[in-house]
């Protein structure tokens, strides 16, 4: 037998396999279960067999928290420039280019209002894909529009942060979006209206180090990494191994820098009910008893 | 002088060290090498003024971390009287890599806060080489707010290759800390004049960094991240440090033009550690005209000053 002959039986297999349409299965990288895609897409992500947390697109957060049909988008046409012209293996033009075309949002964050089981919010929601969620003078000023749009609309303010940080293309124009932002908390805070930050995987330097830890209330999904310092650069610096769990919301959590962890599949819930909580219409004075109930009580109190 | 110099430097410190020579010959032998010096003195001068008119973002980036630069604590003993240090953030500890307190400053008391770097191994590790664990900004904030309440403007200088990346940093909470230091700072109701004086390295440095004013040292370098991490994120390559300073526009010079900073201030020829005292005595004059500009301006009028100037940040179409 020749050796061509013998080559041809694995390619057949191989043209089998392909028969099955790519993306039906998706593996989990946590428990590497497969799981068939569309019932990973119902459950927003979430393992069914280990409840590991996938990351999701900022469209698909906003559908996981907004009722349906009530969203409207802000600031859609806010564009990043490139103000030092920076270049470095590539030119950061091209790099915006290539994350629009890939993730076909303008920035690395989508901005509006809508309502959370009926109550008005403002809401942002980071988008990882793009450039890796990473914080320029368009997502600064998109963060901080929305803090000032739950100003003058009187309305709580949720930003769901998920981001590599500051972005180094645009120098310190980025920085500058960390003073930028926190201020806008600030002010938000100072007129009484609620603040939730919900943190997600990840959260890292300069989006960390800002409006993401001044909520009034921040909420993290589970097992998400939430740190000023990436763990590479902190075994670096002190040349050791971390430990597992390090810098996770259960971490965070312990170390008392996050309020809740709670599950994507409650996390819409568990905001409506913190907003009650905050925000939600106060009756006051509470009503007294009404009398004949307590005439009624009464004898069978004495009876007994 | 010698001791400490840049390889940028070495020419002009071979042509010192020759005027040296000279100079001890001239007065043995009998011959006179006066005009000879008078020579090599005005070409050593030429020579200084022409490596440093044109310093590369990265040579400068090193000259703003030259281990004989003034630190913070060289400025406040040379610009202030009556400085009383004051310490710990009530909560957890000191947070050493950042001193201040009271001092007398042109005459009226002033908080002055400045990030701390040490000259020697033993100062330098005390100082855990300017980089602040999340206490030092705590104690900032609470220096600032004491400020605040007995209405005293409040000076800050800026040198910290950046916030501390470490476990207990993280544990206590290093982003929380810096994010509240600029809200907090955000609404003070007293003037804040701010001064790169070294390395303004990121959140680290900006967390003490939303001041009415902003100078920056001509020699300083105030960036988004330091040379190092930028050239091994973007070029993967430790060895790319003259193109990613390049860059990050991290200059005085740049940040000026980019309306990110208000003032420069100039130190003298081949920076600020050949003649410290100067230096401070430029600064001073630099910090105390910028304070009278809010002299007369209502608490409300300061806020909202500093407010606008953040909100004003950021470029996008």
């Amino acid at each position: 037998m020749s050796w061509f002959t013998k080559v041809k039986k694995p390619l057949e297999a191989i043209a089998l396999r392909k028969r099955i349409p790519e993306g039906v299965w998706r593996k989990c990288e946590s428990c590497k279960e497969i799981i068939y895609s569309i019932e990973l897409e119902r459950n927003f992500n979430v393992c069914s067999k280990c409840g590991h947390h996938h990351r999701i697109s900022a469209e698909s957060r906003i559908k996981l928290l907004i009722d349906e049909n009530t969203f409207k988008e802000e600031d859609e046409g806010l564009v990043p420039v490139d103000p030092l012209k920076f270049r470095d293996s590539r030119k950061y033009k091209d790099r915006i280019s290539d994350a629009q075309k890939k993730t076909g949002n303008k920035e690395a964050i989508i901005a509006g209002s809508g309502l959370i089981e009926n109550r008005p919010v403002e809401i942002a929601a980071f988008n990882f894909d793009f450039m890796g969620g990473s914080m320029g003078s368009v997502v600064g000023e998109k963060v901080t529009r929305t803090f000032e749009r739950a100003l003058s609309n009187k309305r709580p303010a949720i930003v769901v942060s998920c981001s590599g940080g500051a972005r180094m293309q645009e120098g310190l124009f980025s920085l500058m979006q960390m003073a930028k932002t926190a201020a806008a908390v600030g002010r938000l805070s100072k007129a009484g209206l609620p603040y939730i930050s919900v943190l997600v995987d990840p959260v890292t330097g300069g989006v960390t180090a800002s409006f993401a830890m001044l909520g009034d209330i921040i909420v993290a999904e589970p097992g998400a990494l939430i740190c000023f310092a990436g763990p590479r650069v902190i075994e670096q610096t002190i040349g050791k191994k971390l430990p597992e769990g390090f810098q996770r919301s259960e971490f965070l959590l312990q170390h008392g820098f996050v309020d809740i962890v709670v599950n994507r599949l409650e996390l819409k819930s568990t905001i409506a009910l913190l907003l009650d909580h905050m925000c939600g219409q106060i009756v006051c004075p509470l009503p007294e008893p009404e009398q004949d109930e307590e005439a009624e009580a009464g004898p069978e109190e004495q009876a007994l | 002088m010698a001791v400490n110099y840049l390889d940028f430097e070495e020419p002009i410190v071979d042509l010192e060290a020759k005027i040296d020579e000279l100079r001890e010959l001239s007065g043995k032998d009998g011959v006179d090498f006066t005009s000879e010096i008078k020579k090599l003195h005005r070409k050593v001068n030429r020579l200084r003024k022409d490596t440093f008119s044109k310093l590369t973002p990265w040579q400068r980036t090193r000259l703003a971390r030259h281990q004989l630069r003034p630190y913070a604590l060289d400025y406040i003993n040379h610009m202030t009287t009556g400085f009383v240090e004051l310490h710990g953030d009530r909560l957890f500890g000191d947070g050493v890599s950042i001193v201040g307190g009271f001092a007398r400053f042109e005459g009226q008391s002033v908080m002055v806060i400045g990030q701390q770097k040490g000259r020697d191994l033993k100062e330098r590790s005390f100082r855990n080489f300017g980089m602040a664990h999340p206490e030092g900004y705590r104690k900032a904030v609470r220096l600032m707010k004491l400020a605040e309440k007995f209405n005293r403007p409040i000076i800050t200088l800026l040198d910290t290759p950046g916030a501390y990346p470490g476990v207990g940093a993280e544990e206590r909470g290093q982003s929380e800390a810096i994010a509240r230091s600029m809200m907090e700072m955000a609404v003070l109701r007293v003037p804040v004049i701010c001064v790169v004086i070294g390395e303004g390295g990121s959140g680290g440095a900006l967390a003490l960094g939303v001041g009415n004013r902003m100078l920056m040292m001509e020699n300083a370098v105030y960036s988004v991240i330091t040379p190092e991490g930028c050239a091994a994120i973007l070029w993967k390559s430790c060895d790319k440090l003259e193109e990613a300073s390049e860059a990050l526009r991290l200059t005085a010079r740049d940040l000026l033009g980019f309306g990110l900073i208000d003032e420069i201030v100039k130190e003298p020829l081949g920076g600020a550690h050949r003649d410290p005292v100067a230096t401070a005595s430029i600064l001073r004059r630099a910090i105390r005209r910028n304070l009278e500009h809010f002299r007369d301006l209502s608490p409300e009028a300061i806020v909202s000053h500093r407010e606008k100037k953040f909100r004003e940040m950021g470029v996008f179409a």
